[in-house]
């Protein structure tokens, strides 16, 4: 944009924008347009990947090389070929695992930040600063002493073992709260306590405050733990790489690291397809409560 | 449990609520009693003891009117006792041993190892007609002795007399609490038959019953003989004696050593090696400085991108602008191992789109050149990153308070100026907390290095299986040997582990004091 501007007509707006005279070009680039320049080029970059994921996942070749022909050729064949794998199976595990946890994240975490929030007992001091503290060790950090333990517990009961889902998820929930109580914490507080009083001189119990009163009113904020909790365990990957030894049981980031890292090439296709797959729950989700989990990003969270 | 107004609340009635309880309490129960007999036949203290402590303050806690808070804490609380506390503590007991291959175990199984490691058959020993017997799934062996006695076994239970046996043509044919396996059954599991061993008594010292052929069995016994009473090794076949030495292992006097030990505290070993051995020390201090370099780098790198793109879009003259914010977030939205995997095809030397069509089919080693490398995960990481940058910043934008703003308009506060002292101050005071998790996140962030590169390109030195992208949580995972590419040393892990939370925790206690003066400021 280096369109010469006639010295007359930009001497004069500056101090009356009252008077309604269509601005230059020069003046609406550096006011709105360079923003469309940004915004076009910020898109380019953060869809070409996307763009090409979806067009290598239609290509009909499979390979690495094939796949560079944006939308050369379009065909279902590797969404096909993906019901010959365990890619359905690591889907479905994954899914349990991540809503498993992020069902159980939510209620766990909340019951203790109820406590927290609305009982006054010794120890509760102790107890906020203990999580805060804690919070500064990820539970990755400890995937060998994880694996260690691990083996311990499968020598007495073997569903809590190495090579299962339901240790799996007992892991994750290990860090439930740790990472949440406090998000929570924050939003029960922000619950006038007049209500749960008033519901107690009408003669509910505590567990009824609880269930009824105190968790409708904090929905939105169970709704963003939830969501996260969710999305980070479903791309959850050393742990669940270390603990899951048999085909059967991996999840999707171990059993789609599988087909890249081996023979990168001829899976490509098959991959690109399972990653679009495995996208769209996430983006969905993402998507659609966008508002809520932007609000429990600023709260203090990060994606994991 | 202080307040007055909550004491009545513990309500005893056959209320439903209070029958779920019960429902659920019992289930609990169930299980935990039976994790404490399993626990029990296996013989593991530590899980008896943990389970009783953990039911009998599920039991107390639920029951008496006085626990309330703890009701609503303990299920959380127990995952997080076991799986997070119990675990960093561990790691700090494991960083003190020689934990990994070679010193796996205690030293009574390190022994009974060494000694049935080392078992050959005796010269010269008899031969006794052997059945393989099986008592339900377990394989074993029916031997008839020298002195025509019946006897049977199986690897965990030592030969015993057995009476009542049949015995038909100097065979066992028919065995009273075991079933004689056919022929066929016999050559399905050939394999198990032929490593079985059954030993002859609780001694191991004593040997084992071995087979060859499924028909006649042999005494093996070790070469090796452990005496209880000097706590040492003989080879019966050299005479060497080996006795403990400090490192879990047996050691002759001439300093060799026998194959297996057993783990031991070393002290500080662990981080000795690390900061000092040779063959870590070099590595280790690159690594550490690339952990650190790619952790600030690609905080601020997305932090500088996500905050120019929020005051790009910041404008509510700008058409479309919501179509922009949806669209650059969609990195975001996507799983971050998938992106990596993503990349690391689209970087692909040959056969990459980067390469091919983007740069017209140059042959760039993105992901195997040094420099590069660091590069590309540097880059890919901004992708990856900078939408969350964007989002915060966006937020924090929408939510400067505008009466300051006005303020400084008022006391004719340039453009410049209002965004030097005014907007920046109050963005960092916003987005600061979030920095400092999003530096601890990248520190360490496995999954982009371990998908896009796997650390590589290797470092010249291939003793150790480490490259010049690691950082210090990949460096864990590779010395710890759970990949199955390198030896494992459980020890030098946890001592890295430690290294790592000792980083982060002053980092974030230092920034987050910092912080805080901050908004005092503000």
């Amino acid at each position: 944009m280096t369109t010469t501007i006639p010295p007359a007509r930009s001497a004069a707006p500056p101090r009356r924008p009252a008077v309604t005279r269509r601005p230059s070009a020069a003046r609406w680039f550096s006011d709105i347009g360079w923003r469309h320049l940004v915004g076009v080029l910020a898109v380019l970059y953060a869809g070409f990947p996307l763009v090409y994921v979806v067009s290598a996942s239609l290509s009909d070749g499979g390979t690495l090389t094939g796949s560079n022909d944006l939308f050369a050729s379009v065909s279902g064949a590797n969404y096909v070929a993906l019901g010959g794998t365990k890619f359905w199976t690591w889907m479905g595990n994954t899914l349990v695992v991540a809503v498993a946890t992020g069902v159980g994240t939510v209620l766990m975490g909340a019951a203790a930040a109820y406590a927290f929030s609305r009982f006054r007992f010794s120890g509760r001091r102790v107890g906020l600063t203990a999580l805060l503290v804690i919070q500064m060790f990820p539970q990755m950090l400890a995937f060998v002493a994880i694996f260690l333990l691990l083996i311990s517990l499968g020598n007495v009961v073997p569903g809590l073992g190495l090579d299962s889902k339901l240790s799996l998820i007992c892991v994750y929930l290990g860090g439930a709260l740790g990472v949440n109580t406090f998000l929570m914490y924050g939003f029960f507080n922000t619950v006038p306590r007049e209500i749960d009083e008033a519901a107690k001189i009408d003669g509910a119990s505590h567990a009824q405050i609880y269930w009824t009163i105190v968790l409708r009113l904090t929905a939105p904020i169970l709704a963003v733990v939830g969501l996260l909790s969710f999305i980070s365990t479903f791309g959850e990957f050393i742990i669940a790489r270390v603990l899951l030894q048999s085909e059967e049981n991996w999840t999707l980031a171990v059993g789609l690291y599988g087909w890249v890292s081996s023979l990168q090439d001829a899976n490509w296709g098959l991959f690109t397809a399972g990653a679009v797959i495995s996208a769209v729950p996430v983006l969905a989700l993402f998507l659609f409560l966008q508002k809520y989990i932007v609000g429990g990003l600023t709260a203090g969270s990060v994606k994991g | 449990m202080s307040l007055p107004a909550t004491r009545g609340s513990g309500r005893t009635g056959w209320s439903p609520g209070f029958l779920v309880k019960l429902v659920l309490i019992a289930l609990v129960d169930a299980l935990g009693v039976y994790a404490v007999l399993a626990a029990w036949g296996a013989g593991s203290w530590g899980i008896l003891a943990a389970m009783v402590a953990l039911l009998l303050v599920a039991n107390w806690a639920y029951f008496s009117k006085r626990a309330l808070p703890l009701k609503y804490i303990l299920p959380g609380l127990a995952f997080l006792l076991v799986y997070q506390v119990y675990v960093v503590a561990y790691t700090g007991y494991v960083a003190f041993t020689n934990y990994g291959d070679g010193h796996n175990s205690t030293k009574e199984q390190a022994i009974e190892a060494l000694l049935v490691q080392n078992e050959r058959r005796v010269e010269g020993s008899p031969s006794s007609p052997l059945t393989v017997v099986a008592d339900g799934d377990t394989l074993g062996f029916a031997i008839i002795s020298p002195d025509g006695v019946v006897e049977a076994g199986t690897a965990d239970q030592p030969l015993e007399t057995v009476d009542g046996a049949t015995v038909e043509a100097g065979r066992v044919t028919a065995l009273p609490g075991y079933d004689v396996l056919e022929y066929a059954a016999v050559l399905e599991r050939q394999q198990e038959v032929t490593e079985l061993r059954v030993p002859v008594s609780s001694d191991p010292n004593e040997g084992s019953i071995r087979t060859q052929d499924a028909r006649t069995g042999y005494v093996f016994t070790s070469t090796l003989e452990y005496d209880p009473a000097s706590d040492t090794m003989t080879d019966t076949t050299t005479g060497v004696t080996y006795s403990p030495n400090d490192d879990g292992q047996f050691e002759a006097a001439d300093g060799t050593t026998l194959p297996v030990g057993w783990r031991v505290l070393v002290g500080l070993d662990n981080f000795v090696t690390a900061f000092g051995d040779d063959r870590y020390a070099g590595p280790f201090g690159k690594i550490l400085v690339w952990t650190f370099a790619f952790a600030v780098i690609s905080v601020a790198s997305t932090f500088l991108l996500g905050l120019f793109l929020a005051i790009a879009f910041n404008d509510t003259r700008l058409r479309g602008r919501r179509v922009y914010r949806t669209l650059v977030i969609l990195p975001y939205a996507i799983p971050g191992f998938l992106a990596a995997l993503l990349w690391s095809g689209l970087l692909n030397r040959s056969y990459g789109f980067v390469n091919e069509v983007l740069l017209g089919g140059a042959q760039i080693p993105w992901l195997t050149d040094p420099v590069l490398a660091k590069l590309a995960v540097l880059g890919v990481n901004l992708w990856l990153g900078f939408p969350y940058m964007f989002l915060i910043c966006t937020g924090a934008l929408q939510s400067l308070p505008t009466d300051v703003l006005e303020a400084a308009k008022i006391d004719g506060a340039g453009r410049w100026r209002t965004w030097r002292s005014i907007t920046l101050p109050l963005l960092l005071v916003a987005t600061a907390p979030l920095l400092i998790s999003s530096f601890a996140f990248n520190f360490n962030n496995f999954t982009l290095i371990y998908m896009l590169t796997g650390g590589g390109p290797r470092f010249d030195d291939a003793s150790v299986p480490l490259g010049h992208t690691d950082i210090l949580i990949s460096m864990v995972y590779s010395v710890s040997g759970l990949d199955g590419t390198a030896a494992k040393d459980y020890g030098l892990a946890s001592a890295l582990s430690i290294v790592i939370f000792v980083v982060v925790a002053t980092i974030s206690a230092l920034a987050f004091r910092r912080t805080r003066s901050l908004e005092e400021i503000a």
